[in-house]
């Protein structure tokens, strides 16, 4: 089983379509393709954060848009106030994740259970989405930033060149970026989850119990976890906020928080490609689905979420793979068999 | 003395609000430990189907307490049939179809009612206390209150079904091996939660009103007290609800009503990691 990361081929495989992608596509696609390509970039990035979090660290946290928008709006808050992008943007990480700590403290510290949990992390995003649609007066503002309430805040300024606060990224530059920020995360993950640390997580999300009588602290583990995953989130959300150059309290909604999951669960708990995989296809799909007009976005996801839940427990990679593996067996197996049955006749 | 009667009031609906909106969960949850995350959307149900029947002719009161807690109850069978019956060991899982659940309710009643708000007027007029007016309809809310705990209260204690439920929630697999059908007490389990549910929507619908996505509004408190109370029926019920409605209302009073809910899930929080199992993880530990 010993497996590192140098000698998996996936990592490999996907490590080289992620440079491939980055560094050929602003030379293949045209402007629309690149800007809706960026926008499938930025939620992937999300959708790692909880594919971290819950598949590697078995947390399942049905609030991953209140990290998601709580990064959004400190990048829109901060960069707005300082006039440039590079020390939001950080702070977009940094906020979050220190929020997410403190929430974890509470959470994982009190060794909640999987429902509590789940509950805990749901009410929290509501009540930033409460909370953010309440500040529309003038009276609600960070410096020179109106929070705007659900009107949301415009004009948040685009990423510019770290250093340079007027040279800002054309959509082709800010594209490249984003790809190379959403590579950097996917090989951080995977340093991670190579690491011992990330070999203890794993060994937590299997069994807590056995992981703590081996002498791991696994609140603490728990907690740090959260705060990698919650910062990841952020900086998506600040991406998302500097991507779209506006922001409202949908950053906060149950809608965003259920694509987060479902994008896991349809990639595959567990598996970092599938859920990156999920999000190109999903969008994709509600594009497609969303310019008919006929259902509702909400309803869709719904539909998705519960039929996943139903009929595909597994998501669609490790699905893929174990349909892949059993039509190996099975040809083996026949093989075998009838090799066995030519070996019989000819003994006869 | 007057403005004090007045707040005891207020605060009484407060309470009786919270249980009001979280009783149905806490039957759920009490019996099979899992937490319906379309909960919101039953109480959306039980207000359009309130609503929708009183424009069609019906008097209020009947459609209030009868047609909004049956039509939400076997709904809530149905869906314990079609999706939660599948789930049962697996919690995290009915955590996630019962949200995708939510979101399809949204989503569906969107589709046919269109994301327009409509209500009835509060019926029953007001009471004048000193130089106050307080609406009469308060006085319904804490009366409805008292009279489903203490219905639940007297149906578990006294009735033979109460035993059964009561069996089952103790040790399922034994209550399996002296012949009881748990997955059918699970559906009931999951009906009458449902049906209450849908009691609390027809009732809160005169006041908010009904609008797709108004579960949102709802499903913060009642979770919030749910978790809070633990796994107890009516003893975390109430202990929850008096804690949480008492902060929530005194919040408002100071700061207006949209810090309240923060109040409350900062109470919540700070209780939960002292008492992890809810209140009655530890307190009242025996009671129901």
């Amino acid at each position: 089983m010993e497996k590192t990361l140098a000698k998996d081929i996936g990592f490999w495989v996907m490590l080289g379509i992620g440079l491939a992608v980055m560094f050929i596509g602003p030379m293949v696609w045209g402007l629309f393709e690149i800007m809706q390509i960026t926008q499938y970039v930025v939620l992937s990035v999300y959708a790692l954060s909880l594919a971290y979090i819950w598949g590697f660290g078995g947390i399942l946290s049905f609030g991953q848009a209140a990290f998601f928008g709580l990064g959004a709006y400190t990048f829109a808050v901060a960069s707005i106030n300082i006039g440039e992008t590079t020390v939001p943007f950080a702070l977009s990480f940094l906020l979050p994740a220190a929020f997410g700590a403190a929430l974890g403290y509470f959470m994982f510290y009190g060794r909640l259970s999987d429902v509590y949990l789940g509950v805990v992390t749901m009410v929290v995003t509501l009540i930033f989405w409460k909370l953010i649609n309440h500040t529309a007066g003038p009276e609600y503002s960070i410096g020179a930033a109106r929070l705007g309430g659900f009107n949301g805040i415009p004009s948040i300024p685009i990423l510019n060149v770290p250093g340079d606060a007027k040279a800002w990224l054309d959509p082709a530059q800010m594209f490249q970026a984003f790809m190379g920020i959403l590579i950097i995360v996917y090989l951080c993950l995977r340093l991670i989850i190579a690491s011992d640390f990330g070999r203890v997580s794993v060994g937590i999300r299997e069994n807590e119990t056995r992981a703590s009588l081996l002498g791991y602290d696994i609140r603490r583990h728990k907690v740090i976890i959260f705060a990698i995953g919650s910062g990841i989130a952020g900086m998506s959300g600040a991406m998302w906020a500097t991507y779209q150059t506006f922001i409202d309290p949908n950053a906060f909604s149950m809608e965003m928080s259920a694509k987060a999951l479902v994008w896991v669960m349809a990639g595959g708990v567990g598996t970092l490609a599938g859920p990156i995989l999920a999000v190109i296809l999903l969008q994709w799909l509600s594009l497609k689905l969303g310019t008919m007009h006929i259902l509702n976005n909400y309803f869709i996801l719904g539909a998705i979420l519960m039929g996943l839940v139903l009929l595909l427990p597994r998501g669609l990679l490790p699905s893929l793979r174990l349909l892949a593996e059993r039509l190996w067996h099975l040809g083996r197996q026949k093989m075998d068999a009838s090799a066995a049955s030519r070996k019989a006749t000819s003994d006869v | 003395m007057d403005y004090v009667l007045i707040i005891v009031i207020e605060m009484l609906r407060a309470i009786s609000w919270l249980v009001l909106l979280a009783s149905g969960l806490a039957i759920i949850f009490g019996m099979m430990r899992v937490i319906n995350f379309a909960h919101g959307e039953f109480l959306m149900l039980g207000g359009y189907i309130t609503i929708m029947s009183h424009n069609a002719g019906v008097n209020l009161w009947i459609a209030m307490l009868v047609l909004a807690p049956l039509c939400v109850g076997i709904f809530g069978i149905l869906v314990e049939r079609f999706i939660i019956r599948f789930l049962y060991g697996r919690i995290l899982d009915s955590l996630l179809a019962t949200w995708g659940l939510s979101l399809l309710m949204v989503g569906g009643v969107t589709l046919v009612f269109g994301n327009t708000v409509q209500g009835v007027s509060t019926p029953l007029g007001g009471v004048s206390i000193g130089a106050y007016q307080v609406p009469f309809y308060n006085f319904v809310l804490i009366g409805f209150a008292a009279v489903l705990m203490l219905a639940i209260w007297s149906v578990l204690k006294f009735t033979k079904a109460g035993l059964i439920a009561r069996a089952t929630m103790q040790n399922p697999d034994m209550a399996e091996t002296l012949g009881i059908r748990t997955s059918w007490v699970y559906m009931a389990t999951f009906g009458i939660g449902s049906a209450v549910t849908g009691l609390a929507g027809g009732l809160l619908a005169p006041l908010t009103g009904v609008v797709p996505s108004m579960g949102v509004n709802f499903v913060g408190q009642s979770f919030i007290t749910v978790i809070t109370g633990g796994a107890s029926m009516i003893a975390g019920t109430l202990s929850a609800s008096t804690l949480l409605g008492t902060i929530s209302q005194g919040m408002t009073f100071l700061t207006g009503p949209v810090y309240g809910d923060a109040a409350l899930l900062l109470t919540a929080l700070v209780l939960l990691r002292v008492l992890p199992q809810g209140i009655t993880g530890r307190i009242f530990k025996k009671s129901l």
